[in-house]
């Protein structure tokens, strides 16, 4: 041990390799893994069994061509009905027609610009929206022509005092004045879009005094009876303005997003990050096992004499062997120990915009690798001392 | 004195028969030793004396089981070393044999104390027997106010006297000497010299290699050698020294 003590500095900086490799390896992971966690979350926010299908407008031969017109696509109410019947599609469970609008949402002297979403009660239960207090829009609120509203945590802080009740209050949206029935829970944001930002109107009521009244959706949310059944959903709901558009579905003029398919890719694009930012993090490690394995050789050769001296005296080959593999383990068991320290506090900050989620296998594995790597790369060097004739080693200057 | 015949196992402590060594430097083979044969018995006190490459040094290293002869053999205390292998060569090292070097060869930054120890520490023995031991072996050399002292705290007589004690603290038989004295003044070389007297006297055979014939006659037999061969080996009167002490506190 005292070879280790009376270099400290080079002790201190081998062991720096070590510590760095473990505490790579521990933060990186925990990043990746922070990131893939943080989709997952995601995931279940935006509700993995939707799909989104919005309509672009026109299909069939584009105006460049002569001859046939292309013609408008249309999601119509009877499309709407056609798609939430069992018969025809039975891996539905909801579909939720939308109208949208921007307008500026005014109370008292407080106004703020907001998106007012027409749309049916399903819509809420298939984009995962809790209504906090108060209650719901209702299928009855759809067919009145109710001039209700939901509104959103954004909204409240916006439009009310702290502390006010918005229930039973009336707000203008542009010059629509709608009552507050409900409001919605906190929802955080995605993707950077605020989904706190929100009002949810029966979306006859939006058509009446936001819109206008038109038979042609521009934004259907389906909801798949099961996340399994998003794809079969999918299909079928394709099938029915297909050829309720008497065309076919790679014609269809609709962009359909199917936020599983989506998050799941990147949620396989995480894990592969995960797996590059460990495989980075070990390379680290290997090479501060590198570094070991180089400062017990000049360590060897420094103490050559020494080595002839202890032979001379009876000092067994194990015995050599042991004090430098030993010194060797020492020097990764501490960049290991200090490694998993430093990992663990780096794990705390948020790095690149993830909170890290510390594996605690990665812990382990960083640093029971460590130490082997001290065994790896210190039985050379120790062998290499070890067997060192005893007369040639007491001759060495 | 005839070296034995083959398959006996002789009683001397060291039987030497046509021993050779040659090493090999770059294409260059150099004999060391061409054929040395010689017996030491228990309790002598033999010099071996040469000139600077006469091959004295190798002698020593074969005899002191740091090097193997290249033919020839060798019996140590009855035992054939060419049939030993290297864990049984470290234990007739630390066993068997006391070696002292010219250059004192004390492990650096490591107490007296802890040096005295280590012979012990590899000959497996615990940590209050080797303490003990260690403790008496530097008192036999007159150091025991000088346990805690490094190395590079002493003087040279006494760092050679450190390492005496730490060739006699597993009690072998022989003790080696490589010219224990070629880096002392002549006062610490008379007190080492007449540490070596004590032991002899006690009974342990010691065998030392000098180039100053004042240290050589601290022997009974002088051996001298050149050109790896022995030129002659005559039995002389010690010389006159009155041992206060045969029980080795080391002081004349």
């Amino acid at each position: 041990m005292r070879g280790l003590s009376t270099n400290k500095l080079r002790s201190a900086l081998t062991v720096l390799g070590i510590l760095i490799g473990v505490g790579a390896v521990i933060i990186l992971v925990a990043v990746g893994n922070g990131s893939s966690q943080a989709v997952q979350a995601r995931i279940k926010d935006l509700g993995t069994n939707t799909i989104t299908i919005v309509n672009r407008g026109r299909f069939g031969r584009g105006p460049s061509t002569t001859g046939t017109q292309s013609q408008a696509a249309t999601i119509t109410a009877a499309d709407i009905t056609a798609m939430s019947d069992p018969d025809q599609a039975p891996d539905i469970a909801s579909v939720s027609p939308t109208v949208s609008s921007s307008v500026t949402a005014s109370f008292g002297s407080a106004s703020t610009s907001v998106t007012v979403t027409g749309t049916v009660p399903a819509y809420l239960e298939a984009e995962d929206y809790q209504v906090e207090a108060g209650q719901a829009i209702t299928s009855t609120d759809v067919t009145q022509h109710a001039p209700v509203v939901l509104i959103g945590q954004d909204l409240v802080t916006n439009l009310y005092d702290a502390g006010a009740n918005p229930i039973g209050t009336d707000v203008y949206f542009g010059s629509a004045r709608l009552e507050v029935v409900g409001v919605l829970a906190n929802k955080g944001s995605s993707s950077g879009v605020d989904l706190n930002d929100v009002a949810i109107v029966p979306y006859t009521t939006a058509q009446d005094l936001l819109t206008g009244y038109t038979d042609n959706f521009t934004e259907v949310i389906v909801q798949a009876k099961t996340s399994k059944d998003v794809n079969a959903a999918e299909d079928e709901a394709e099938n029915i303005l297909a050829s309720a558009n008497q065309t076919t579905v790679a014609d269809l003029p609709f962009t359909v997003i199917n936020e599983s398919t989506l998050l799941s890719t990147s949620a396989s694009t995480n894990s592969t990050f995960t797996v590059l930012l460990g495989a980075v993090a070990a390379i680290s490690l290997l090479v501060g096992g590198i570094g070991i394995m180089n400062i017990m050789l000049v360590s060897v050769t420094e103490r050559t004499r020494e080595i002839g001296i202890r032979k001379a005296i009876g000092a067994p080959r194990r015995a050599i062997l042991g004090q430098f593999l030993m010194e060797a383990v020492l020097l990764s068991f501490i960049g290991g120990v200090v490694g998993v320290i430093i990992g663990l506090i780096g794990s705390r900050f948020r790095i690149v915009g993830v909170k890290p989620v510390v594996a605690p296998s990665s812990i382990f594995e960083a640093f029971v690798v460590a130490v082997a790597v001290g065994v790896f790369f210190g039985f050379y060097p120790a062998s290499r001392a070890a067997s060192l004739r005893p007369v040639d080693a007491l001759r060495y200057e | 004195m005839m070296p034995p015949l083959d398959g006996e196992a002789p009683a001397s402590v060291i039987a030497l028969r046509n021993v050779t060594r040659m090493y090999r430097m770059g294409d260059v083979e150099v004999n060391a030793l061409c054929g040395v044969s010689l017996l030491v018995e228990p309790g002598e006190f033999v010099a071996i004396m040469g000139a600077s490459g006469s091959g004295k040094t190798t002698l020593m290293n074969i005899i002191g089981c740091l090097d193997v002869p290249t033919s020839g053999r060798y019996w140590l205390d009855g035992v054939d070393v060419r049939s030993l292998d290297e864990t049984h060569l470290a234990r007739i090292r630390n066993r068997k044999i006391g070696f002292v070097f010219q250059s004192f060869n004390l492990i650096p930054k490591t107490t007296a104390l802890s040096n005295v120890e280590l012979p012990l520490t590899y000959a497996g023995l615990n940590a209050k027997e080797r303490r003990r031991r260690a403790v008496a072996a530097l008192e036999q050399v007159g150091l025991a106010d000088r346990q805690n002292h490094l190395p590079s705290e002493m003087s040279g007589g006494q760092q050679q006297r450190v390492a005496v004690a730490r060739s006699i603290v597993t009690n072998p038989a022989l003790i080696l000497a490589d010219e224990p004295t070629g880096n002392l003044d002549s006062r610490s070389s008379e007190d080492v010299m007449g540490i070596f007297a004590d032991l002899n006297a006690a009974g342990r055979t010691v065998v030392l290699v000098t180039h100053e014939a004042d240290i050589a006659d601290y022997a009974r037999r002088i051996v001298r050698v050149r050109d790896g061969l022995i030129l002659s080996d005559e039995q002389t009167g010690a010389r006159e020294r009155q041992i206060v002490d045969t029980a080795g506190a080391g002081i004349r």
